[in-house]
């Protein structure tokens, strides 16, 4: 009896939830943004956090407006979540991460007038707005500058889960590397094969010491967490370590070398924002280093670390890289690091 | 009432109702600690797990995860085994259904694709198990070593098929092809209409009724069995087995092969149930949950059923709380879990001494 009742409630408050939104967004002006995080969990250092960093964050400060936030813990949830937030009205609903794919696309086909933006993955749904970025670009350059800074002409690369989207970040290091020293040798390692690879900073500290002990001086982690046990095992070392996604320069003055920044805050903004003016639109968008959707970060914490020398040597190769001179080989077009 | 009977509802309903209560006491605290209402909250999560029909199919579906995982833990349990290599047969469970959905033809009706699919997902899931089975019976491989082991393996193996060798072609998700219609277990909302019940949509497929028919078979297998009996008397005493003429290694090797045929049903239940395709990562959390669900269950069928149950109202109402309260995190979910966890079976036996002591004291001898 009681339960029924409460029944009658939800579906009341939701309906009227719905079209309270329904007459909101045909005014254009307001938008009940949402955002489904990763699960590696909000926190995490590094990818989703700079999401709510650069993007829900900075969206709310701005703006004023309330973003709705979710964060799954297993697959099901991610579906459950998406359709709950399509149904209560929420538009547009960012969804952070690749594995969010086939919850996006069933959540899309359910609820066709809200608007999705899927980061890291495409889904050809008509209301589906798709970022993915060219990893392999920006860790090119950042390749670029471990090859000269490195002494022992040995650098390392720890990836997080092996999957190949981390393969695209460690191909386009290497090619980066030998591009700038034809000799140089490149070691690589993959943290683990579960998600938990990338909330690993004791197994990033450990293999940062095993490719130091085989000479690196300069190690890149894509590997989010598990990132922050590599930066510490080169700071505690005095070599250098490359941060990842968000601008982790700050983590070691000193002995951060630089950061591969991946805007996805600034592309969840981009979102909300255009959205709110009316001019999202759905289709792929590519973020490559033309678009500034993946970049090297240089600020007061690394200026010490990188000789004039260096920066003009790295900022001319991001622009023959999107003046299409040199052209980065993705790992993902062909699942091989041929290039 | 006699005093072993009163024993029996000691250990089997007061026991179990009182840690509940003293866990949700405990949670009751930590809410009022982050200013959260706990009643409200409560309110929450029983709606968010019954209230609708969306939510009641969630919790179902989580519960049928918890059941296979938890029968697992029990079988190996009884027979003195602590498996905790759930979560590895599960994935390779799941690896065994695709399988066989991907080998046998398309066209095959669903009567024969769908046993011969949880078939797979048995052998597979079965098979994985034995590997550390055998090092124990015959290499003397701690099971909790060997079994934990698995689980990476079982991981980095699925990593591996699931970039380099069953990736969907043209595809960057690490994922399969969707399987053929014919693969697809019904879901409830699907089959509920024939019988004149509406249902919401939600992920809650027939694989409950294949995890109650199980917890019923495990039943029967356990206590009316030659088998179930000689895997019981090896775990209560493995020496006296071995004495009254049970091979304590071909014990091992059973009592580990079932338990993961078990584990590996949870493949069923997400994948022929629902994902349809194998994925990475369907199995995360069930394997482990598994454990504590047999624990709070005694090993029994049917409590592991009511435990199952609990465990899948924490996981959709958890959600459900984590959703709705801004202040409420994922991971205050998981310690909510955790204090169930510490109360139910870390601290099973805080209350016993007592209660045993006031409701059923030994009668002293008059000399």
């Amino acid at each position: 009896m009681q339960s029924t009742l409460l029944n009658k409630m939800v579906k009341g408050l939701s309906l009227a939830l719905v079209t309270s939104a329904v007459s909101l967004s045909a005014m254009a002006a307001d938008v009940a943004p949402a955002v489904v995080y990763s699960d590696a969990g909000k926190f995490d250092k590094s990818f989703s956090e700079a999401v709510w960093n650069n993007g829900v964050k900075r969206f709310m400060d701005e703006t004023g407006i309330e973003v709705k936030e979710a964060e799954p813990t297993n697959l099901a949830q991610v579906e459950q979540y998406l359709k709950r937030l399509a149904k209560r009205g929420h538009s547009p609903i960012v969804a952070v991460g690749f594995s969010q794919a086939n919850a996006v696309s069933a959540a899309a086909a359910a609820y066709p007038d809200a608007q999705f933006t899927l980061i890291d993955m495409v889904v050809p749904e008509p209301n589906v707005q798709n970022v993915v970025f060219k990893e392999h670009e920006g860790s090119f350059l950042v390749g670029v500058l471990a090859a000269m800074k490195s002494e022992s002409n040995v650098v390392g690369f720890v990836g997080g889960m092996d999957i190949p989207l981390i393969s695209r970040f460690g191909c386009g290091y290497e090619q980066g590397a030998k591009y700038q020293s034809a000799d140089i040798t490149v070691l690589q390692n993959m943290t683990g094969s579960t998600p938990a690879a990338f909330g690993n900073p004791s197994k990033g500290a450990e293999l940062t010491r095993t490719q130091m002990e085989g000479g690196a001086d300069v190690i890149f982690a894509a590997a989010g967490g598990t990132g922050n046990g590599v930066y510490q095992a080169a700071a505690d070392a005095g070599k250098y370590a490359i941060g990842v996604d968000s601008n982790q320069n700050h983590l070691h003055p000193g002995t951060m070398l630089t950061s591969m920044v991946k805007r996805v805050g600034e592309a969840t903004y981009q979102s909300y924002k255009a959205a709110q003016n009316g001019t999202w639109a759905p289709g792929v968008q590519v973020m490559g280093l033309a678009e500034g959707g993946v970049d090297w970060a240089i600020d007061e914490h690394n200026r010490g670390l990188v000789s004039a020398q260096m920066e003009a040597r790295v900022n001319d190769v991001k622009a023959k890289i999107i003046a299409g001179e040199i052209v980065v080989h993705d790992y993902m077009s062909d699942n091989a690091c041929s290039y | 009432m006699s005093r072993d009977t009163r024993l029996a509802w000691i250990n089997g309903l007061l026991l179990p109702l009182m840690n509940i209560l003293t866990a949700f006491a405990a949670t009751a605290i930590l809410f009022l600690l982050i200013n959260v209402n706990p009643i409200e909250a409560a309110k929450t999560l029983l709606y968010g797990a019954f209230g609708y029909g969306e939510g009641i199919g969630y919790t179902f579906y989580y519960t049928t995860n918890f059941i296979f995982t938890g029968l697992a833990v029990a079988i190996a349990f009884h027979a003195g085994l602590f498996n905790i290599g759930g979560e590895g047969q599960a994935y390779i469970g799941g690896l065994g259904a695709g399988l066989v959905v991907f080998m046998l033809f398309p066209g095959l009706s669903p009567w024969l694709m769908i046993p011969a699919s949880i078939f797979g997902a048995m052998l597979f899931g079965g098979i994985w198990a034995m590997a550390p089975g055998y090092l124990q019976a015959y290499r003397g491989s701690h099971i909790v070593i060997t079994t934990i082991m698995f689980n990476f393996l079982a991981a980095t193996l699925m990593v591996y098929l699931l970039v380099k060798v069953l990736r969907e072609p043209g595809k960057m998700t690490p994922q399969s092809v969707l399987f053929p219609d014919n693969a697809w277990l019904p879901f409830v909302h699907d089959v509920l209409p024939a019988f004149g019940i509406e249902m919401e949509r939600s992920p809650l497929n027939l694989s409950i009724v294949l995890a109650l028919v199980m917890a019923v078979l495990v039943w029967f297998f356990l206590w009316q069995t030659r088998w179930g009996y000689a895997i019981r008397a090896t775990g209560r005493n493995a020496s006296a087995a071995v004495y009254a003429g049970i091979s304590q290694k071909k014990i091992i090797m059973v009592a580990m092969c079932i338990s993961g045929a078990l584990a590996g049903l949870v493949g069923i239940n997400e994948l022929l149930g629902y994902h349809h395709r194998i994925i990475m990562n369907f199995h995360i959390g069930y394997g482990f949950g598994g454990i504590a669900v047999a624990l709070m269950g005694r090993n029994h069928p049917f409590g592991i059923v009511i435990a199952a149950l609990l465990f899948g109202t924490l996981y959709q109402g958890g959600a459900e709380l984590a959703f709705e309260w801004s202040n409420i995190s994922r991971d205050i979910v998981v310690v909510m879990q955790g204090l169930v966890i510490l109360f139910c079976g870390a601290l099973e036996y805080m209350y016993k001494p007592w209660l045993v002591r006031w409701l059923a004291p030994v009668k002293e001898v008059q000399a």
